[in-house]
């Protein structure tokens, strides 16, 4: 991508917190200086083509996409898992309202095939291996990026070579003008479903090469909101969805150090929630009965980074994290009349260490060693559980060749899992090998265009639950693999024309299959399920995304579009009437625009996201059929500078139309809502 | 271009095919059988339970006159009832002039007009499973029975209801996790399951006499007591699901004169059962743990001789197509057995019916988990 060299040239000479451009479905402006974690491998190797070589950039040979800076806080997204609607070839599944489940799901190819990393290290679950996006709220978020296969860098650690899509959260990196000590930020956000959500954050210079930052944020909702379902010449019924509410409590502290070529970065994270849930709406006697199962969650982490360049040939870089999370559930019948008792408390600890070796051996040629060790262990208070503890040794090797205009990248992935029980026989080890192959071709120097493909296969381990789970769990699952072959080309330009700011189209076309998936099967009756390696799918799918800037007058405009096609077929039993459904939850057609407008201190953000038909299950019959949805966002928000003050209030109205909708089977969306934000930066 | 942008959106809106209204899907109606095979028995509807949580029973009613199928009939047939029929039927019965469906995790039974599949009333029971009828009461197992002080120990319990007002009037504590009962010699016998203290299975039958409405024995038979049928000789069968570990599945015989165990089946797993004449038909497909397989049989057992006959009752192969074995009935008149397959339980099963030797006549698709059937003897008129 030719224009990044200038692009980027431009940003480094503007301020020195790096931005992975060439990732950059946008170019994020955030307070008028461009963010990036410093840890990312493309940015390094930003640093380098600019700083040292000043030529050679790292090609975006994977389709990435990115949400990032004043783009990302306008959309109207209380979470992360909102914001990630708005990428193309994604799926979330919502359970609807602030505490409903959200997780993702990358070209239907399931939520455990997603890697979510936090600020550059993996957020594991070893339990149930989804990560609740619905979590992670986009106060204190600087960036959201999606990479299909992998991040296209090799210097990273083996975890970013081992899912089959990877997000990207990354926080706030610290920055401080001219001869300035302190930030504060303090904000309120409040709204519909009785919201209260205040922040805080305080950035420290302590001295010319260590920064601190402390960043908090509380919530309190009760989660009530309204729904409606009609059918024609039928029923009509208003309801309130109820006990969906949800108190969490976040807090992050974080340092961030420079040493000689070199920087470095610790992290302590805190969250403490509990919540309701209002469970699947069937029919039940209106108001006869109160849904009260809760849930507390409570999770801690440690996490360090360390970077260096050690010499022109090699520079390395250390990840370590530890991890705590509980959580607890409730369903009591004496709340409940109609539930089981169920009172469960699941602890899991992570302990992670990550080596990565970066070598350049020519211009030309660059290769890495990275070498990840990682303990799990589970413990819950069910009767005959196993207590397991997972030991997996992750090895990569990958390399990396940058001939001009054809770019290629190589990696193997070797996993190795061992683990051990207290009770009964653990399952058998495993180790896998795994290969991608990345390459990129860009046909003329400056026009701006790149063609890309990549082949990766991957696996995702059975979870501790789907192997260990008392009643359900089956010790002889295999991995499930998965594989993707992707073409797809890229067209980049920036315009330094009078209207025309720039403009980005990018499209792929891709085949998986996912092999033995893990499925739930009855074991012999509505309460007894067992896990198997059933399940097979091919996916084939385009999707297509453009990006165009542009300014009139004092306006400056952007729009962003995506469109996604996926035909995922089910093929696992070929006696099924149903062999060849397309999968529960995945529409052929998706698509999202989001529209946005500067002019001055004011901004207007209009964002708009379609589903189209799917169905709830592979029977793709009319009893299982789900309506398209659509919902419209429109935000408003004026900045006041007062002194060195910095004033914003934003107005937000969701779902304009006030669609009823379902993402999942029974559990209702919210209809219209409203949000307000006031916040101030000094 | 400001004020382009209502334009724009619009446009955008126009892009996108739009929502259709919802409709209630309505009956799918097919030939299945040659039809003109009725005699008393008139029909019988097919209650599909639907995986938990997703509101999906369905009843499909088949008519032996016309040999026509129909498919999800009491949504249509009830528009204005809110939700449809609910989320996890469990069991269906006709007593009167009334089709009882119970509703599991809705908490209610569905109380229908036999003959029109229209709704009459909902009578609420939490976590209610099964249904049984004697003189003017019908009598309804629930695991929601009264939570004492430790909540892992809750009893369950039955509700007497008045099939006039549809009133629960009296309420008796069983087991736990109590599931089918059979009436007997004026006593109701239930069978405890403990399935939500697993592994710690209740294994008693509790005894209740009908005229005083209280239990007045309560005997040990086997872990995890699920289904009961009766023969023409005062016994009751009980079937056990085991552990799905160590214990396999079992069927006992109790002699509801005596009130004991007199025999213990332990070569006949048994999943489900249904009788006719001296027959008993005992489905099983069985799941372990250990080795995570299933073992499937369909045997019969002679009641009056108390001997299996048959490992296998159905003789043309057609068991090689039944991928998961659930539901069970046997036409009191023509013998015919129906076996239901539940496949993977989120996608709609197959309903097999069997002549009286055990031969394919037919077969459908039904709605998801086909499980439990009500055959009727009065003419029922789903046009009007």
């Amino acid at each position: 991508m030719p224009d990044c060299r200038g692009l980027s040239f431009a940003l480094f000479l503007s301020v020195v917190p790096l931005a992975a451009t060439i990732s950059a479905a946008s170019v994020p402006v955030y307070e008028g200086h461009t963010m990036s974690d410093g840890f990312d491998a493309d940015s390094v190797q930003q640093l380098e083509s600019v700083y040292v070589t000043a030529h050679k950039s790292v090609p975006k040979i994977i389709p990435a996409q990115r949400l990032a800076g004043e783009r990302l806080q306008r959309l109207s997204a209380h979470s992360v898992a909102d914001a990630i609607r708005y990428f193309s070839g994604v799926q979330i599944k919502d359970y609807g309202g602030v505490g409903g489940l959200k997780s993702v799901n990358i070209r239907s190819l399931g939520s455990q095939h997603v890697g979510v990393f936090y600020d550059g290290v993996e957020i594991g679950n070893a339990q149930n291996g989804i990560v609740d996006l619905g979590k992670f709220s986009l106060d204190n978020m600087e960036a959201v990026s999606l990479y299909n296969g992998q991040k296209s860098s090799i210097f990273q650690s083996a975890k970013d070579f081992a899912s089959a899509g990877s997000i990207y959260l990354q926080s706030r990196t610290p920055f401080f003008g001219e001869g300035k000590k302190n930030n504060f930020k303090a904000a309120v956000k409040g709204g519909s479903f009785g919201t209260v959500n205040p922040s805080l954050l305080w950035e420290r210079r302590i001295g010319e090469n260590l920064s601190m930052q402390i960043s908090t944020e509380y919530l309190y909702t009760t989660g009530k909101y309204k729904f409606s379902y009609s059918k024609r010449d039928g029923y009509d019924t208003t309801e309130v969805r109820k006990n969906g509410d949800v108190r969490y409590y976040r807090a992050e502290a974080s340092l961030f150090g420079n040493i000689e070529d070199g920087r470095w970065q610790a992290k302590a994270y805190f969250y403490d929630s509990e919540r309701g849930y209002p469970g699947a709406s069937v029919r039940e006697e209106p108001g006869k009965y109160r849904h009260q199962d809760r849930q507390w969650d409570r999770n801690f982490f440690l996490q360090w980074r360390f970077h260096k360049e050690i010499s022109r040939f090699y520079r390395m870089q250390l990840n370590a994290k530890y991890a705590y999370d509980y959580l607890h559930y409730l369903s009591d019948p004496r709340l409940d009349v109609t539930t089981m008792y169920v009172d469960n408390r699941y602890r899991q600890q992570e302990l992670y260490f990550s080596s990565v070796n970066g070598f350049r051996l020519f211009e030309w040629w660059s290769m890495n060693l990275s070498a990840d060790l990682q303990y799990n262990t589970l413990n819950a208070d069910l009767t005959d559980f196993a207590y397991p503890d997972r030991y997996t040794l992750l090895a990569a090797l990958a390399t990396s060749f940058d001939w001009g205009k054809l770019k290629v990248q190589g990696s193997l992935l070797n996993t190795f899992v061992t683990e051990s029980v207290k009770k009964g026989k653990p399952a058998p080890d495993k180790n896998e090998l795994t290969p991608t192959v990345v390459a990129s071709y860009r046909p003329f120097d400056n026009s701006g265009l790149t063609f890309r493909a990549f082949y990766k296969r991957i696996f995702r381990m059975p979870t501790l639950n789907d192997l260990y789970y008392t009643f359900i769990g089956n010790k002889q699952l295999n991995p499930e693999y998965t594989t993707q072959y992707n073409i797809g080309a890229c067209y980049e330009k920036s315009l330094n024309g009078r209207f025309w700011k720039k403009v980005k189209v990018q499209a792929d076309l891709y085949y998986n299959e996912v092999e033995d998936k893990i499925i739930a099967v009855p074991a012999s009756n509505q309460f007894r399920w067992t896990m198997l390696n059933l399940g097979y799918v091919e996916i084939r799918g385009a999707d297509v995304s453009a990006e165009v800037s542009a300014s009139i007058a004092k306006v400056s405009l952007n729009l962003l579009a995506s469109y996604t096609y996926q035909k995922a077929q089910d093929f696992t039993d070929r006696e099924s009437s149903y062999y060849g459904g397309q999968i529960p939850y995945i529409p052929w057609h998706s698509g999202s625009v989001v529209f946005g407008a500067v002019y001055g201190l004011w901004s207007f953000n209009y964002s708009f996201i379609y589903t189209g038909e799917r169905y709830e299950s592979s029977a793709n019959i009319p009893e299982n059929y789900a309506q398209p949805w659509y919902t419209s966002d429109l935000s408003l928000a004026k900045r006041f500078d007062v002194g060195d003050c910095k004033l914003q209030l934003a107005a937000e109205v969701n779902n304009i139309f006030n669609q009823q909708y379902e993402v999942v089977q029974c559990y209702p969306m919210p209809g219209t809502n409203f949000r307000i934000t006031v916040s101030v930066m000094f | 271009m400001i004020n382009r942008v209502p334009t724009f959106i619009l446009a955008l809106l126009l892009l996108f095919s739009c929502r259709k209204a919802d409709v209630i899907v309505p009956p799918e109606e097919k030939p299945v059988a040659p039809g003109g095979e009725g005699n008393e028995i008139t029909g019988f509807y097919l209650l599909n339970e639907g995986n938990m949580g997703s509101n999906k029973a369905t009843i499909d009613y088949f008519d032996y006159e016309s040999g026509i199928y129909s498919k999800n009939i009491f949504a249509e047939r009830n528009s204005g009832v809110v939700k449809e029929l609910g989320d996890v039927g469990n069991d269906i019965q006709i007593y009167g002039n009334k089709l009882y469906v119970v509703v599991n995790c809705s908490h209610f039974v569905e109380v229908m007009d036999s003959k029109t599949a229209k709704h009459i009333a909902t009578i609420p029971i939490p976590n209610c499973r099964y249904i049984e009828f004697a003189g003017k009461y019908a009598y309804v197992s629930s695991y929601a029975g009264p939570v004492e002080l430790d909540p892992n120990y809750r009893l369950g319990y039955v509700a007497k209801v008045d099939t006039a007002t549809l009133e629960v009037v009296a309420e008796c504590t069983v087991g736990y996790q109590p599931e089918d009962m059979a009436i007997c010699n004026g006593k109701l016998y239930v069978a405890n399951s403990g399935g939500y203290r697993a592994p710690d299975y209740d294994n008693r039958v509790s005894v209740i006499d009908l005229e005083s409405f209280r239990v007045v024995r309560t005997m040990e038979v086997g872990i995890n007591l699920h289904r009961m049928a009766q023969d023409g000789y005062g016994n009751i069968y009980v079937s056990s699901r085991g552990d799905y570990y160590g214990t396999p599945s079992k069927t006992f015989i109790i002699d509801s004169d005596r009130d004991i165990v007199t025999d213990t089946l332990h070569t006949l797993p048994n999943s489900n059962m249904a009788t006719g004449g001296d027959s008993l038909y005992v489905l099983s497909n069985e799941f372990n743990y250990m080795t995570n397989s299933w073992t499937v049989s369909y045997a019969i057992f002679d009641m009056a001789q108390k001997r299996v006959v048959s490992r296998n009752f159905i003789s043309d192969g057609t068991e090689k197509r039944i991928k998961t074995p659930y539901g069970l009935a046997v036409n009191p008149q023509t013998r015919e057995i129906f076996v239901t397959d539940a496949g993977d339980y989120v996608t709609p099963g197959t309903l097999y019916c069997f002549d009286r030797y055990g031969k394919l006549k037919w077969n459908t698709v039904t709605g998801d988990i086909p499980a439990h059937f009500a055959f009727t003897e009065s003419k029922v008129d789903l046009n009007n």
